[in-house]
């Protein structure tokens, strides 16, 4: 059995190739795969530069890995014959962050819904068509006559977001990948987008790749959660485990800085120690903000190592060998 | 009782548009303790951030301040001159902007954007003293000395932001206006701005008001809680009450809708959407939104009244 996509250690580096020059690593040794039989929700949570926008460019074909591959139904990316290349456009989805950026302002919102139709040819008729559009504006919990003949400027951020998201469920895809997709919108509207999301990949079995900065959102919308810090891996594992019971030093600084709607008011008082200083040479990228840091950790990088059924971590302290 | 430094009473803000006038702030009134920690939270379009612009007497036309009055402490800052309204700004009230990477110029090194704060006061300094102000000003804010060198892009957002505070308390200002001021930034480098600028307050012994719609932010930091919904306070109280009793069914719904680390399936939108400031429902503004609504609530429009000691709400049924 083929992934239905899978990346194989994925590494991409910007700007290598010049005099002496070695490039900028966004992400190193990435691996991950999904089945089309088991949808999944999957997080992949990091701060700036922790290269998770890399990663969804990667996944999407956006960008060529520097090395490993991105395989769809076990072929590389980068050689899928054209038919092939269709069908890998129509299978996987992509929801950026932006739901300004996406819109030509001079064309009405329909544009973006009816060009995938006539591209892929899904409707035989206009009739069918717009059925076809009104099923998946309903399914995001948008009313089509408040949506259509609009143009983009009429609607709400939040709406045209979830016609987004409405745009990649009419190509019916086995995967979408969002990033960041609700980090423009009010907080009010994220869990009504985030539960479409949700809804979409347990009725209709779509497997989700939710980038975001936001662990909150992605512990209530994933199943499980990949956690980058800095181009690499250091916790992976289902949600319950990583957010209730992080392992890893930096996940553990990740959870303790989002704020909570809570009367114990613990927030500002311990301050996570250590700022982030240069890179250092071949040892753990957490190094220099790590309050448990051993001598060995500034000079061999820890591999991800099981630590239990379902989780997996990047540690010489937390996950030993 | 702490003589208040900052009083909002009754401010309105109005933008004129072709299909009429639009009412961004209507009627808003809060007061502020020297020390106190206040939040503004609501939607964005929620009039929150107008009311930061209106305070500072900031508003550009179309828009302008329409009624109501602005004390620090005892100066009526909407009678003001313009040159005296603009000495007053950064002196009296700092503005600790959203985006710091827009607010700073990006062709001066931080030390020069300093200087021209205190000149443009005339505070000046001879250069010794001043080199020495711009390493306290920057170590207070936990940044270290060469950033004075430096250029905006040379720094992280995080340190940017730190280098807006830098500049915001230069003048050892009696209140500092917050707007959203870590939207932008990773919530660790927002947890560390957040203590920098909790600690400063504390130094200088001012006032802060914290605008944002992260209610979470709002929990650990603020002391009191005013919540807008289009234009206009629905509720404001003590922050511990507002967690544990919020009153108005909107705050309800905000809380509701902020995503929880400790359980899951808690996260709930608010359905429906703000309304269009132009033309706003009747009655209470919420009542299209709002699963408790009665007939009440689409024929007149709730004032803020007291509830419980230092908390009042503007609902019907609280």
């Amino acid at each position: 059995m083929t992934a239905l996509l899978e990346a194989r250690h994925v590494t991409k580096a910007y700007g290598a190739g010049l005099v002496g020059h070695d490039g900028i690593v966004a992400l190193q040794d990435f691996s991950l795969a999904l089945e089309v039989e088991r949808p999944r929700i999957i997080a992949i949570v990091g701060e700036s530069g922790s290269g998770k926008t890399t990663l969804a460019r990667l996944l999407l074909g956006l960008v060529a890995p520097s090395t490993g591959q991105v395989m769809y139904h076990g072929q590389d990316l980068h050689r899928l014959s054209a038919e092939q290349r269709r069908d890998f456009r129509r299978d996987i989805q992509a929801i950026f962050q932006d739901p300004y950026g996406v819109y030509n302002p001079f064309y009405r919102v329909d544009h973006v819904l009816t060009t995938p139709v006539r591209k892929f040819r899904l409707a035989k008729t206009r009739s069918e068509a717009h059925g076809l559009i009104e099923d998946a504006l309903r399914a995001v919990g948008l009313r089509p006559e408040e949506i259509l003949g609009r143009y983009p400027h009429q609607l709400s951020g939040g709406q045209r977001q979830r016609v987004m998201v409405a745009r990649a469920l009419l190509l019916r895809p086995h995967l979408i990948v969002a990033d960041e997709p609700v980090s423009m919108v009010d907080a009010s509207l994220r869990a009504t987008i985030l539960g479409s999301l949700r809804q979409l990949n347990r009725e209709r079995g779509i497997s989700i790749i939710y980038i975001t900065h936001d662990l909150a959102t992605a512990y209530q919308v994933a199943d499980s959660i990949i956690v980058l810090y800095r181009s690499v891996l250091v916790e992976a594992g289902d949600v319950e485990l990583v957010v209730k019971a992080p392992r890893h030093p930096y996940t553990q600084q990740l959870i303790a800085s989002v704020p909570q709607v809570s009367t114990k008011r613990t927030w500002l008082d311990e301050q996570p120690g250590g700022q982030r200083t240069a890179e250092t040479a071949g040892g753990c990228k957490f190094v220099s903000r790590c309050p448990i840091a051993l001598p060995k950790c500034s000079e061999v990088a820890p591999q991800p190592r099981p630590t239990e059924p379902g989780r997996e971590v990047a540690c010489h302290v937390a996950a030993p060998v | 009782m702490n003589q208040p430094v900052l009083r909002v009473e009754g401010l309105r803000v109005a933008y004129d548009h072709p299909l009429g006038l639009v009412r961004a702030v209507d009627d808003v009134s809060f007061s502020l303790t020297p020390h106190e920690r206040f939040g503004l939270a609501g939607e964005s379009g929620s009039g929150k951030s107008t009311m930061a612009l209106a305070i500072l007497r900031m508003i550009r036309p179309p828009g302008h301040i329409d009624g109501g009055e602005v004390w620090l402490e005892d100066t009526r800052l909407l009678s003001l001159s313009d040159d005296a309204m603009r000495r007053l700004r950064l002196a009296g009230i700092a503005l600790v902007p959203q985006g710091s990477m827009n607010a700073l110029n990006p062709v001066l090194r931080i030390r020069a954007q300093i200087a021209d704060a205190l000149d443009d006061h005339g505070t000046s300094l001879p250069k010794r003293d001043f080199e020495k102000r711009v390493r306290e000003l920057l170590h207070d804010v936990g940044l270290p000395p060469e950033v004075a060198d430096m250029y905006p892009h040379e720094l992280s957002g995080g340190m940017k932001q730190r280098a807006c505070i830098a500049i915001a308390i230069c003048l050892r200002p009696k209140v500092i206006i917050a707007d959203e001021p870590t939207s932008a930034l990773d919530v660790v480098v927002q947890r560390q701005v957040m203590a920098t600028l909790a600690r400063v307050q504390q130094e200088l012994g001012a006032a802060v008001v914290l605008i944002g719609h992260d209610m979470g932010l709002m929990a650990q930091f603020v002391d009191r809680l005013g919540v807008m919904y289009a234009g206009r306070l629905v509720e404001i109280a003590p922050i511990g009450q507002i967690i544990t009793a919020p009153r108005h069914p909107y705050t309800q719904m905000l809380i509701a809708s902020l995503p929880s680390l400790e359980s899951k399936g808690t996260m709930q939108g608010i359905p429906g959407l703000a309304p269009l400031l132009r033309e706003l429902p009747s009655g209470c503004a919420f009542h299209p939104r709002c699963p408790r609504a009665v007939a009440r609530c689409s024929a007149e429009r709730p004032e803020l009244r007291d509830i419980a000691a230092g908390a009042q709400a503007a609902c019907h049924l609280a």
